[in-house]
Formats: structure tokens, C-alpha cells, sequence
């Protein structure tokens, strides 16, 4: 889980970088723009967490991100690439090598147990059954559900099922990992410990987090927040001080 | 875990309807196999019967009987060779419920009409010499065992002796075995005059003429010629060639090649639209899921191909069984059957066919959903929940 690490000595560069991005979707005749003109840089090693009003478009962009959709125009660079020119089967084969993705709804396979669903997107990777499912094990031992592999979603708790859906948005070493409202569904203990959960992997494995919340608690875990409103980034928020693996 | 691990999951999330589904395919191809099979069976002798020789019953219907002495009319009739009698003796033998074919015919000329039926020799003679001999074709007399120089006390359940009993000997003197597989060896051919001299009634009536003619090709005229010479007679008869006599066999049953078609038309259709149904709705109900696989970086062709696999699995499974049930049913009724449907089979082409439109169904019923599923829009998909 060292890859992230290897890199940053390397390149300098941020790990996230959204420039001029502006996105539209058509609603029946006409074209409606979500994204205008946007400027974003996360440096590797953060744990950002994005606020703003429902509908200013921060789901637009976390996607945009993590290459589910490409922006109308302006660039978007992840760890150094260039992703909003690529196909969509050359997106979908960069998304299973470099972002993990976490849902507010976990978003797991009901038919398949813990185990079955972490090893999911190592089904992409060339490797052998037991190699993969012994990477899903170390996955879901750093979530602390080693006990549960078996388990199906249906018989885990929500907090539970996040950490599953954790374990396997990691599983394949990702070096960011974006996540929408991770707790949006979950009471407040359940929450912290998520939130407990995602720092650990910012700050022991090098994992670079884009985190979308309306809890200002939750942007508290946060190294830093940025504020989305009507498709714009408001930067009045200053940056806390140093965040991160280094 | 690979991704057939994921197909078969998701096949097994709704036993209920997914045994259904299987189920429905199960008996579509149970019936495909056996419909497929009594087709067969009808048009293999339509196809395999000789052309050369006519059959000439009375007009009415074949259950009633034509004087002997047309045997020697016909055998007057330009075109043709020669002509031979039979009648259906109503042969039991142990079981009355087990009728075998046993024919009284004019064994001396019985192997000029049938050259495919070969007899050794030395047999021929002690047939000839013995009034009660009779002719046994070999996969009859292997069923019962029987050699030659068997005496075998065999039943008539229409024809008495003129003493009331039903019950008539006969010795097993020749064995014939036939070549080609039109050869039906699941016959019993006696004497005509042993067996008309006995019997308590309708002396002198054989049940139809075979006639063999000098060229194929005359068939028609020299039937025709036939009909026309016992028109107004008491016994007005109808001859056809023995292909057209299968045939119009068939025809009385009902087109069966067609009937069967139509039948399995009409259950596919609906297995298609059950099964389609279901596949659409099984993907519709995973749309969250499906769009899951993709953020994670499964392609749309992968997602595309998993749900066709899904529906083509369960389509060559439940063919399969379908068809593997329809083989054993046939395996059983033919041999039950044997006397009267000799081409009673599962073929390979059959099964073969069956296989493909087993494939087929799946990727019918599939195509859609899976399209479907790979064209779906990750953003779409998860926005909607
Ligand atoms: N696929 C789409 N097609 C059309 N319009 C869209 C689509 N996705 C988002 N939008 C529109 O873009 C705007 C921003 O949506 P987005 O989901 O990014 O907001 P959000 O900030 O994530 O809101 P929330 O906090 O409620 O999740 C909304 O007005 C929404 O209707
Ligand atoms: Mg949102």
C-alpha cells in the first residue's frame, strides 16, 4: 500500500487537478450548467472534505473526479494524468486502478458475503483466486471486519456494510479515494467511527480523500474544506495546517 | 471467486423465479424433444418406404378386407411385376396387451416384392416345406428369444380357428434380416393357406395387395389402372404407393409435421416471452448494482456480457435437462412402441438442434437486458438510487 508514498517523492505535482472545469447537462431543450469554470488542486497526502447547499454540484464534480463522467470543458489531471480526454472503457479501466469510490448507501452486492464483495474489483486484475482473496482479507482486516468476511450486507449493521464498502474501494490500492456522504445515513457514533476510520487511512496509508458531507463534524476529520455553491468553489475557507501522511 | 461466481449469485438471489423460469424452459424442451421424436418417427417411414411398390386397400378404409382373387387381376395389369397379399393377423403372443405385426402373406412370392430382407437359404426351404413355418425377422425372434425349430403357441385376437380357438401354432422355420434401416425386422410374416383354410371366417380375404411395379416412375397410371379395374364392384379398392400410403396414414392422424411446429411455436413464443420478461425485470431490479460494477471499472462490454451470460445460462441449463428428459422418455416409449413407430429416436441432429436453440433463447431473451445494462450511465444510475 506504498505506492502513493513512492510517487509524492517523485512528483510534486498535486494529486488532484481540475482547471477551467465546466459541466452541463441538458434538461429536455435546453443545456443547464452544473460546474462553471472551476479550479480545484488536492495535494497528495490530503483528507479535503467539500460542503455547500444541495444542488451546487458537488456530486457533479466528485464523479468528474473519479472519471464516471467527463466535463464539458476545461481538463482534469488525477496522480499526473489527464482523464477527461479519455474513452469511457479506457475510464473504466483507469477508475479500477486509481480511485475507490464510497456511496452513502454502501452500494454492496446483497448476493455476495463481505469477502466476496471486497474481492469485487480485483476481478479485474490478473491474479490468482487465492491471491485475490487473500488481498480482500488484509482489506477487510484494516477496516477491523476480518470476523465478518462471511457475512452477508443483509446481515451487517450500516456501519458495518460502510466498512465492507471501505475495504472495497482499498482493496486494490487506489491513491484517492472519493467518497459521497459516507455518513449520510448513519447515527453519530457510527459516523465517528467511519470518519475514525477514513483518517486512518489518510494518515497510516497514504490514501488522498475528496469527502462530500453536509455534517461540519464530519469536515472536521478533515484536513480541509472547500465550500461549493452554484457550480462555484468559495475559498474563504483558509487551509489548516498540514494534513496528511507526510 | 471469478466472475461466473457473480452470474451464478445472481441467478440463485430469487430461487423461486428462477425455478420457474428454468422450469418452463425444462418442458418447453421436454416437448420439443418428444414432439420432435414422433415426427420423426411419422416421417421416417413416409420417406423410407419403397417407391416401387403400391399398396391397394379397400376404399373405404384398411380394417376392411379384399377378395384374394385380385392378387391374380392385378398380377394382370401392365407395369406390374408382381403382387402379393398380406392381412393383419391381430398376433399376441403371452401379453394380449402387447399386439405384434404378424402377417399372413404368399410366402413364395414374398421375396420378389421384399429383396431387402434377407433370408439364408436352407431356412427358405424348410418355410416352404412347412405349412405352419412362419418367417421371423431377427430383432423379433432376439426379443423373444426365439431359434429356429421353435414351436410357439401365438394368438389371434380377431381370427378364431374353425374349432373356436384363438390359439395357433406355429414353428419358427426362417429368420430374415434386413438391410438398410427402412428393413422393419419387428415382423412376423405365416403361410396365407395354413392360416385361411383354419380360420373360422372370412375365407378367401386378405387385408391389402402389394404390388410391386417394373418402374417407379409409373407409379400413378399403374395405381390408377388398379382402382379403375374394381370400380363398380362390390369391392371397390384405393392404391397408393407404400410411401403415400404412410402418408396418407399420417394424414389421418392429422398433419403431425405441422401440428408439431405449430405446437412448439407456440410454446417457445411464450417461453420467450416469460423468459425475457423475467430477464428484463431481474436487471431492471439491479440497475444500482450493475452501475456499482461499472464505477468500480468493470467495462460496459464486461456488464454487457455478464447479464447475456446469465441469461444463457439458465437457458442451456434448463435445454438441457429438457432435452436429456425428453431422451429418456423416448429411450422408454420406443421400446414400448417398437411394432409401430420402428423410427421412435432422439436423434443427433435433434439434439443438436435443441442445443443451438437453447443458445438461442438465451441470447433472444438476453440481448435486450444486457444491452440494456451495458449502454446504463453510472451517473444516471446511481442518482436514481
Ligand atoms: N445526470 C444529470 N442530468 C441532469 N442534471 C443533473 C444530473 N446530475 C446532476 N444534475 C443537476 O446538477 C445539479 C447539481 O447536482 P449534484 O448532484 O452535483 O448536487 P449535489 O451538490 O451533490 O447535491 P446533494 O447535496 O443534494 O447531493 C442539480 O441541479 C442536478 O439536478
Ligand atoms: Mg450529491
Amino acid at each position: 500500500m506504498n505506492d502513493a508514498a513512492k510517487q509524492a517523492g517523485t512528483d510534486q505535482r498535486p494529486i488532484i487537478e481540475v482547471s477551467g472545469v465546466t459541466k452541463s447537462f441538458r434538461k429536455g431543450r435546453e443545456q443547464v450548467e452544473v460546474l462553471h469554470q472551476l479550479d480545484l488542486n488536492i495535494e497528495r497526502g490530503e483528507f479535503c472534505a467539500m460542503m455547500g447547499p444541495s444542488g451546487s454540484g458537488k456530486t457533479t464534480l466528485l464523479n468528474l473526479i473519479g472519471g464516471l463522467d467527463r466535463p464539458t470543458a476545461g481538463q482534469i489531471a488525477v496522480s499526473g494524468q489527464r482523464i477527461d480526454q479519455l474513452t469511457s472503457r479506457q475510464l473504466a479501466k483507469w477508475r479500477s486502478n486509481h480511485v475507490g469510490f464510497i456511496f452513502q448507501f454502501y452500494n454492496l452486492m446483497p448476493v455476495l458475503t463481505a469477502q466476496r464483495n471486497v474481492e469485487l474489483p480485483l476481478l479485474l486484475k490478473k491474479m490468482s483466486g487465492k491471491e485475490r482473496s487473500q488481498r480482500a482479507r488484509t482489506a477487510l482486516e484494516i477496516v477491523g471486519l476480518q470476523d465478518r468476511a462471511r457475512h452477508l450486507p443483509r446481515e451487517l449493521s450500516g456501519g458495518q456494510e460502510q466498512r465492507v464498502a471501505i475495504a472495497r474501494a482499498i482493496v486494490s490500492d487506489p491513491d484517492v479515494l472519493l467518497a459521497d456522504e459516507p455518513t449520510g445515513d448513519l447515527d453519530r457514533e457510527t459516523a465517528s467511527e467511519i470518519l475514525d476510520l477514513l483518517k486512518t487511512l489518510n494518515q497510516r496509508h497514504d490514501k488522498t480523500i475528496l469527502m462530500v458531507t453536509h455534517d461540519p463534524v464530519a469536515a472536521d476529520y478533515a484536513s480541509r474544506t472547500v465550500h461549493m455553491d452554484k457550480g462555484r468553489l468559495a475559498d474563504a475557507v483558509p487551509m489548516k495546517s498540514a494534513g496528511g501522511a507526510q | 471467486m471469478g466472475t461466473f461466481h457473480l452470474i451464478r449469485k445472481n441467478l440463485t438471489r430469487k430461487k423461486l423465479r428462477t425455478t420457474f423460469t428454468l422450469l418452463s424452459i425444462i418442458i418447453a424442451f421436454l416437448l420439443f424433444a418428444l414432439l420432435g421424436g414422433l415426427s420423426r418417427a411419422f416421417s421416417l417411414g413416409v420417406e423410407l418406404a419403397g417407391a416401387d411398390r403400391l399398396v391397394t386397400m379397400h376404399r373405404v378404409s384398411f380394417i376392411q378386407p379384399i377378395p384374394v382373387s385380385y392378387v391374380n387381376r392385378i398380377q394382370s395389369i401392365e407395369g406390374v411385376e408382381t403382387a402379393l397379399h398380406q392381412t393383419w393377423f391381430g398376433a399376441y403372443y403371452q401379453d394380449n396387451r402387447q399386439q405384434m405385426g404378424l402377417f399372413p402373406t404368399d410366402l413364395e412370392t414374398f421375396r420378389e416384392v421384399y429383396p431387402e430382407y434377407s433370408i439364408p437359404d436352407d431356412q427358405w426351404q424348410r418355410l416352404l416345406n412347412n405349412q405352419t413355418g412362419i418367417l421371423v425377422g431377427q430383432a423379433m425372434a432376439e426379443d423373444y428369444d426365439w431359434e429356429v425349430g421353435d414351436r410357439i403357441p401365438m394368438f389371434s385376437s380377431i381370427f378364431p380357428q374353425q374349432d373356436g380357438s384363438f390359439s395357433w401354432d406355429m414353428d419358427v422355420e426362417a429368420i430374415f434380416t434386413g438391410s438398410g434401416n427402412n428393413a422393419d425386422e419387428m415382423q412376423i410374416f405365416m403361410h396365407y393357406d395354413y392360416f385361411n383354410e383354419a380360420r373360422a371366417f372370412g375365407t378367401d380375404t386378405v387385408g391389402w395387395i402389394v404390388t410391386k411395379i417394373e418402374d417407379p416412375d409409373q407409379a400413378d397410371q399403374v395405381a390408377e389402372a388398379i382402382d379403375q379395374r374394381f370400380a363398380n364392384s362390390p369391392t371397390e379398392t384405393k392404391s397408393s404407393t407404400e410411401a403415400g400410403w404412410t402418408a396418407s396414414f399420417a394424414a389421418q392422424i392429422g398433419n403431425i409435421g405441422l401440428m408439431v411446429q405449430m405446437v412448439l411455436g407456440c410454446v417457445f413464443f411464450t417461453l420467450l416471452l416469460i423468459t425475457g420478461n423475467t430477464m428484463a425485470q431481474a436487471v431492471r431490479e439491479r440497475t444500482s448494482e450493475l452501475a456499482v460494477l461499472k464505477t468500480i471499472g468493470f467495462s460496459d462490454r464486461r456488464v454487457l456480457w455478464m447479464v447475456l451470460g446469465e441469461s444463457l445460462l439458465v437457458a442451456i441449463i434448463g435445454g438441457v435437462i429438457g432435452l436429456l428428459l425428453g431422451y429418456l422418455f423416448i429411450q422408454g416409449a420406443a421400446n414400448a412402441l417398437s411394432q409401430f413407430l420402428p423410427g421412435l429416436a432422439m436423434s443427433w441432429d435433434a439434439a443438436l438442434i435443441g442445443l443451438v436453440l437453447a443458445a438461442g433463447l438465451g441470447v433472444v431473451t438476453g440481448i435486450l437486458p444486457a444491452w440494456q445494462a451495458g449502454r446504463l450511465k453510472v451517473i444516471d444510475a446511481l442518482a436514481r438510487g
